[in-house]
């Protein structure tokens, strides 16, 4: 390509004077990730690939459904039953050829987040549950890359950016600094259940993509440290600044290590969440907050748990035992091998239905041979 | 004195979409318990509050004319 067609179709926003070929070039080499490619990745991926974002991940393990198309405006009636990141890719080309698109039909989770994000210099947030979301956050803080954050309702948007430093005072915040536990499933509708104006993501996600241009660019100042809230109907917008919150540190995943092995769906209670937690993730709530573990095997078994403070209530007692049993905490329920403690949740559930009750996945025994194996690793873990 | 109060989203859906006023009200812990008091759906949600556009992690003393925002999470992309 000659150097004048290579500027060519970025011509009207190269003669800014802020812009010029300078960022035009900034953009080029900007590699950009857009997780979901639904109603806020579609009018962000367009208008990235428009500007000339030179590499464009996206995200998406699902596949385009009659409902979607009134927001997700990259997709037509044909697309119906096609894989969302791969149609967007190919559209998106279609757009501009000088774009390189990296597809990941995937589902996005714990064990493959940081390998992916790590390739990327921005992050978009276009997810639509609260698992992903604060997956996504709490990557690109171990990872250190600025996440370009929307997220709709009805008719109301926000929009910020965390990861980012404040230029002057150097203060970064992310998603935990403003929502410091993700609310219960129950009580937080989603689109499908509550609506959204197809409109409504189309601009909050075009304000993502201006900020996203913004940061690798350097012009102007980005939503450093701030959300905007938008009320489609009374066309107000509202600014909430954050600030660290001393929470966040203790419960955000250290490392990369300790990011694997958190469970996003058990933290956000999502529906899907299935009702056992492995040996990992018990060790791992246990540190993080209050539970209460129940033993529900009967009193002689072995092997004993000394580890941890429980209290035994052996399975044929149960049903009588639930009416003095809290469920102000989580509750794991633990037997030898993890089949008495499902039934025990199941019953749990019953009783208290949607109370925050598990099963220790294996039992006590699979919970030693852990135990044991964790020791026994040289620490070389790579974080 | 004498407060204002926004809501967005779900909040504003339960306590009324317009700003209100309310009066006597001096930090921010006494606010929760009158909005859990007057608005019981309230309890079960989760939400930030912002005095004057900054959001507060911890109880705030609130200043005649002071602007309250509360914004619950939501997840819709």
């Amino acid at each position: 390509m000659t150097h004048s067609t290579k500027y060519q179709r970025y011509q009207r926003q190269i003669i800014l004077e802020q812009f010029g070929t300078n960022a035009q070039e900034k953009l080029f080499q900007a590699k950009v990730l857009v997780v979901g490619a639904g109603g806020l990745g579609c009018p962000a991926l367009q208008y990235l690939s428009a500007a000339g974002v030179g590499t464009i991940g996206i995200i998406d393990f699902d596949v385009v459904e009659l409902s979607n198309l009134q927001r997700q405006t990259l997709y037509c009636t044909e697309d119906i039953g096609k894989p969302k990141a791969q149609t967007a890719a190919d559209k998106l080309k279609a757009f501009n050829p000088d774009i390189v698109f990296y597809v990941h039909h995937i589902k996005l989770d714990s064990k493959n987040a940081l390998d992916l994000i790590r390739n990327y210099d921005v992050l978009i947030d276009g997810t639509d549950n609260f698992a992903t979301r604060y997956l996504v956050n709490d990557a690109s803080a171990i990872l250190n890359k600025p996440l370009v954050y929307g997220a709709v309702l009805c008719f109301e948007g926000q929009v910020g950016v965390f990861n980012l430093a404040d230029k002057i005072t150097s203060t970064k915040t992310n998603y935990r600094d403003l929502f410091p536990v993700p609310p219960d499933p129950a009580s937080a509708p989603s689109c499908n259940e509550a609506g959204v104006l197809g409109v409504l993501p189309g601009i909050i996600g075009t304000l993502q993509a201006t900020e996203a241009i913004k940061i690798i660019t350097g012009i102007g100042k980005p939503l450093c440290n701030t959300i905007v809230s938008y009320n489609a109907l009374t066309n107000l917008f509202y600014e909430f600044m954050i600030y660290p919150a001393k929470e966040t540190d203790s419960s955000i995943p250290k490392n990369e290590s300790a990011f694997r092995k958190f469970n996003y769906n058990w933290f956000c209670g999502s529906h899907e969440a299935l009702n056992e937690i492995t040996p990992a993730e018990f060790d791992d709530l246990r540190t993080r907050e209050k539970i209460d573990i129940i033993d529900v095997r009967e009193t002689n078994e072995l092997p004993l748990a000394d580890e941890f403070s429980f209290i035994k209530i052996p399975l044929g007692k149960f049903g009588a035992a639930m009416k003095v049993i809290s469920t102000k905490h989580k509750i794991v329920v633990f037997c030898q091998t993890g089949k008495r403690s499902l039934t025990a949740v199941k019953m749990l559930n019953e009783r208290f239905p949607g109370c925050a009750a598990v099963s220790l996945k294996g039992g006590i025994e699979a919970w030693k041979k852990y135990q044991l194996s964790v020791s026994t690793t040289p620490f070389n873990e790579q974080s | 004195m004498e407060i204002n109060l926004l809501s967005f989203g779900q909040v504003a859906d339960i306590i009324g979409k317009d700003p209100m006023k309310l009066a006597d009200v001096k930090n921010t812990s006494e606010l929760n318990r009158y909005l859990a008091k007057n608005w019981p759906m309230l309890r079960s949600i989760k939400y930030s509050i912002a005095v004057n556009k900054k959001i507060i992690h911890e109880d705030t003393l609130l200043q005649h004319e002071d602007t309250v925002a509360i914004l619950p999470p939501f997840s819709g992309g």
